[in-house]
């Protein structure tokens, strides 16, 4: 007995090892319920984390766009009249951001905002001999837009050099128009004007679409090729706090009078997704956790009755009520923390051989793990604290018993 | 009370089962009892007369339906669960028919079990203690067995041994030596009364051997429960 473990400590653990085969069987129980739920826990944050992180290097975390434009009707109804106009969306033409200089240099004040980068797209076709591709050019300053959308991270040839004549093309189109870094494209916007550019680099953005469309020139050379000299289409935000982009982006929409759209909101069927799964995780959660309770509080249920002569014996030799209904609570509270220290071991890994095990078709890793320890503290913890709740009828039972009807037997 | 002696008396104390129920019934009617400290007292009777309810109640176990009982002069109908688990634990020891280990435990620490409760953590002097009274018990070889690897006249005498931890002012023993055969219940016996002489520990022990009733200082005898003082018929 060490000296600093108390009574109702010292009786639970010699209780639950005496008790050898309940101990074991409830705490594989309580195991493989742990485990699923970190196996599960674990897989779904690895890929919500993957995914995110893919979101937020790959676009802006705000996005300020120059307003629809909109018809307006021109004829007023006369006294006694009434009018049903019929109004003809109109068709949106290239337009810039009004005054968008002094939009940009008030966003580059605010503390949570990390950085502001001007832009200008718009869809042109893409020629190289006899192929054609309609294409999104994007002018873009490569010295911030590149914190803002990762490109340098994607590049799979060339290099990442944006000067007024360079262009960067995704690998789809690369291989549709047949060319190679160094080599040059004809890209003509609707206006009429055409330039000349090399292929300084070619991306690999990880979606088919976004391969085949998106190209990357110098602002200039978008401002030129679209007739919107000193003009951009839109402006790309990111910000400390990516969980914080929407409130910013009405912020941003409030003080400057530019419609800002958030990656929140362009996303919503992700997050849509994602608090589905939530749901589902909680509601497995719930159920794994109250069939471990069940578990933990019927075993202990029958280790009463068969100990009740023991407990009897304890309170005849002076052992409080208030005492057996410790030893019963820290029973339950063991078997759920050993139950769930296995589970955390055998769910993390499950997890990392499943990972390991598990490939894309080229080979590679499907996505990296996010292990937080956190995760493991939370389940170890939660399944204590099951137990000792699973522990309390228990245990109101034990200290319940009446030492003269269980000595008696 | 003149008597300063008396560890124990019960005054007009009954006890009736089933309380308003049809099946109510009254198994100690009015007993009158006083026990003078280190007084070795045989409690004698016939299966059924209510020996072991009477000492259940002594014992603070159980609670008698009307009538006072006085514990080492403390009257116990209006303590509360706390303070009469404190007082069984100071002042009362229990030697039960079956020994009533704790198989989980040691013979050692099965006699440090009151201390422990009591106390809180496990210290030195328990063990010192707990291996002296099973030293003096003759016991102090097994003190490291688990209680189930014991012969039953040695079980026996471990539970003596933790019944005389607290170095309580009375021991009741309800039929201590009636699993044993009769050379180790002989044994208990002759134990008992080496305690109850060296400690001038109050002893009642409930017996059907007569001739272990005998060398007693004093024998009551239960029928139907009532108590009558008196000698055995030799
Ligand atoms: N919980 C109870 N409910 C109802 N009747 C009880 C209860 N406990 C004991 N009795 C009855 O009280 C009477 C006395 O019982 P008790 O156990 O005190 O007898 P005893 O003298 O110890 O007998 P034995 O020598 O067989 O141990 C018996 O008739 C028994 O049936
Ligand atoms: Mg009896």
């Amino acid at each position: 007995m060490n000296k600093l473990v108390p009574f109702e400590w010292i009786t639970a653990l010699r209780f639950l090892k005496e008790g050898r085969m309940q101990t074991i069987f409830i705490v594989v129980a309580v195991a493989i319920g742990v485990a699923v739920i970190v196996f599960m826990s674990a897989l779904l944050a690895s890929l919500q984390a993957n995914f995110l992180k893919r979101v937020l290097t790959s676009q802006p975390h705000i996005q300020l766009i120059p307003p629809d434009e909109v018809a307006r009707v021109l004829r007023k109804p006369q006294e006694g009249e009434v009018a049903v106009a019929i109004v003809q969306r109109p068709v949106q033409r290239i337009r810039s951001i009004d005054q968008w200089q002094k939009v940009r240099s008030e966003l580059t004040r605010w503390s949570e905002i990390t950085n502001v980068s001007p832009s200008m797209s718009g869809s042109a076709l893409g020629v190289r001999g006899a192929a054609s591709r309609s294409i999104v050019v994007t002018g873009i300053d490569p010295n911030v837009y590149f914190n803002v959308v990762r490109i340098p991270d994607y590049l799979v040839a060339g290099q990442v050099r944006v000067l007024t004549d360079d262009i960067l093309v995704g690998t789809e189109l690369a291989k549709d128009l047949g060319v190679n870094v160094g080599e040059k494209i004809i890209v003509s916007s609707a206006t009429g004007a055409s330039r000349v550019l090399t292929v300084s680099g070619i991306f690999d953005l990880g979606n088919k679409s976004a391969n085949q469309r998106s190209t990357f020139v110098a602002l200039r050379t978008a401002q030129a090729l679209f007739g919107l000299v000193g003009g951009v289409t839109s402006i790309d935000l990111t910000v400390t706090d990516p969980y914080e982009a929407e409130t910013i982006a009405q912020r941003v929409q409030a003080v400057t009078g530019v419609e800002a759209d958030s990656w929140i909101k362009t996303n919503a069927q992700f997050f849509t997704a994602v608090s589905a799964q939530q749901t589902s995780n909680t509601l497995i959660r719930v159920f794994v956790g109250l069939s471990v309770a069940f578990g933990i509080a019927s075993v202990l249920v029958v280790s009463v009755i068969q100990r009740s002569k023991d407990i009897g014996i304890l309170r005849a030799m002076g052992t409080s009520k208030e005492q057996i209904l410790r030893v019963l609570l820290i029973q339950g509270g063991l078997l759920g923390f050993l139950g769930s220290l296995f589970g955390a071991v055998i769910g993390g890994g499950g997890l990392f051989f499943w990972h390991g095990y598990m490939r894309q078709a080229d080979g590679s890793e499907l996505f990296p793990l996010v292990l937080e320890p956190s995760l493991f503290a939370v389940a170890v913890l939660l399944a204590a604290v099951t137990g000792v709740a699973a522990a309390a009828v228990p245990a109101l039972r034990a200290a319940r018993l009446d030492p003269v009807v269980a000595i008696r037997g | 009370m003149a008597e300063t002696n008396e560890v124990l008396r019960l005054e007009k104390v009954s006890k009736r089962y089933n309380v308003g129920t049809p099946v109510e019934v009254e198994v100690l009617h009015d007993i009158d009892l006083s026990v003078q400290r280190g007084e070795f007292v045989a409690v004698i009777g016939p299966s059924g007369s209510g020996k072991s309810t009477l000492l259940n109640i002594i014992g603070l176990l159980d609670r008698p339906t009307r009538g006072k009982l006085y514990v080492e002069g403390h009257e116990t109908s209006r303590l509360g669960d706390d303070a009469i688990t404190r007082l069984r634990g100071h002042s009362i020891g229990f030697v039960f028919q079956y020994h009533y280990l704790i198989s989980a435990f040691t013979a050692l620490e099965n006699v440090m079990m009151p201390l422990l409760a009591e106390r809180g953590f496990p210290n030195d002097t328990m063990r010192a203690r707990a291996h002296t009274l099973l030293d003096q018990l003759g016991l102090a070889r097994w003190e490291n067995n688990l209680a189930n690897n014991m012969s039953g006249g040695q079980q026996q005498r471990v539970a003596i041994a933790r019944a005389l931890a607290m170095n309580p002012a009375i021991i009741l023993a309800d039929e201590p030596t009636g699993n044993l055969d009769t050379k180790s219940a002989d044994q208990v016996f002759e134990m008992m009364r080496e305690v109850n002489r060296r400690n001038g520990t109050t002893f009642l022990l409930v017996t059907h051997n007569l001739d272990i009733a005998q060398r007693c200082d004093r024998v009551v005898e239960v029928i139907d429960g009532r108590v009558r003082e008196g000698k055995v018929a030799a």
